[in-house]
């Protein structure tokens, strides 16, 4: 079994904004976050692809298929765009790391045709990221 | 859904790799310039990565100002600008890069209780990193 990572960047905004919550709780909650015209982050997207190298190619994947997947599923939806407003997952649902870490990996896993998906990793900033395995 | 949350903070110490069980030759020898008797300094990275489920109301595994007020003043503020050897932890262990990972470990799983702690990764220099996982 080998494991291959690509990377990709992608430039979003968002903000936090739970409307369960009273304005004071989302304060309380999401500090500057949840500010109401939202702001950006240069995300740095890392897929983790893994399968046995194919005898004949030498590869797990063919990385201009896995480059041209993440384009299609993940940067083309997300890539300049409001999340909130522009990202169907997050018209209901909070962009925060967690979350578009788990909605990319639902719109890679069922989209990769050799490689099994090991991991999406999503990094808001170099000093956070949040890694997610699928896991229930 | 688990998500795990990782984050990475600096902070500045110095240290001497000296241990009182060894000759000076022997320290000398294991040790090298680590050993040399004034110490030396370093900017440690510490990344913290803790898991759980994601809160349906938050979209959060934990609140980042709990997990980064935590850190600043557990383990940034007590380690941050001192001498590891002078710190009751290392008066009777080698502050090793491996040693202090391990104590930042256990202040973690100790005192942070949001998020399950998965690992402690320490970075000393850009060239060196170690890992503890309990």
């Amino acid at each position: 079994m080998v494991y291959l990572t690509r990377k990709a960047e992608f430039s979003a905004s968002h903000l936090y904004h739970n409307p369960e919550f009273s304005p004071e709780e989302n304060r309380r909650v999401f500090g500057k976050c949840n500010n109401p015209h939202g702001h950006g982050h240069n995300y740095t997207l890392e897929v983790t692809v893994k399968g046995e190298v194919d005898p004949r190619s030498g590869f797990v994947v063919d990385l201009k298929r896995l480059k041209e997947v993440m384009h299609r599923e993940v940067l083309d939806a997300m890539d300049h765009r409001f999340l909130n407003k522009e990202v169907p997952e997050f018209l209901h649902q909070i962009p925060t790391t967690e979350n578009i870490a788990i909605a990319i990996w639902q719109r890679l896993v069922t989209k990769l045709d050799r490689a099994t998906l090991h991991r999406v990793r999503v990094y808001e900033t170099p000093d956070l990221f949040v890694d997610f395995y699928g896991e229930a | 859904m688990k998500a795990h949350l990782s984050r990475r903070y600096l902070f500045s110490a110095s240290h001497r790799l000296h241990s009182e069980e060894m000759s000076a030759e022997e320290n000398q020898a294991t040790y090298g310039k680590c050993n040399n008797p004034y110490g030396h300094g370093h900017n440690y990275i510490v990344e913290v990565t803790v898991s759980g489920q994601v809160d349906a109301q938050t979209g959060m595994v934990c609140n980042l100002a709990d997990l980064d007020g935590f850190i600043e003043q557990e383990v940034l503020a007590r380690y941050g600008h001192e001498n590891l050897n002078t710190m009751k932890e290392f008066a009777q262990e080698v502050p090793t890069t491996e040693n202090l990972c391990i104590q930042i470990y256990e202040i973690v799983q100790r005192g942070f209780l949001h998020a399950h702690l998965e690992r402690v990764r320490l970075e000393e220099t850009m060239m060196n990193s170690f890992e503890y996982r309990g």
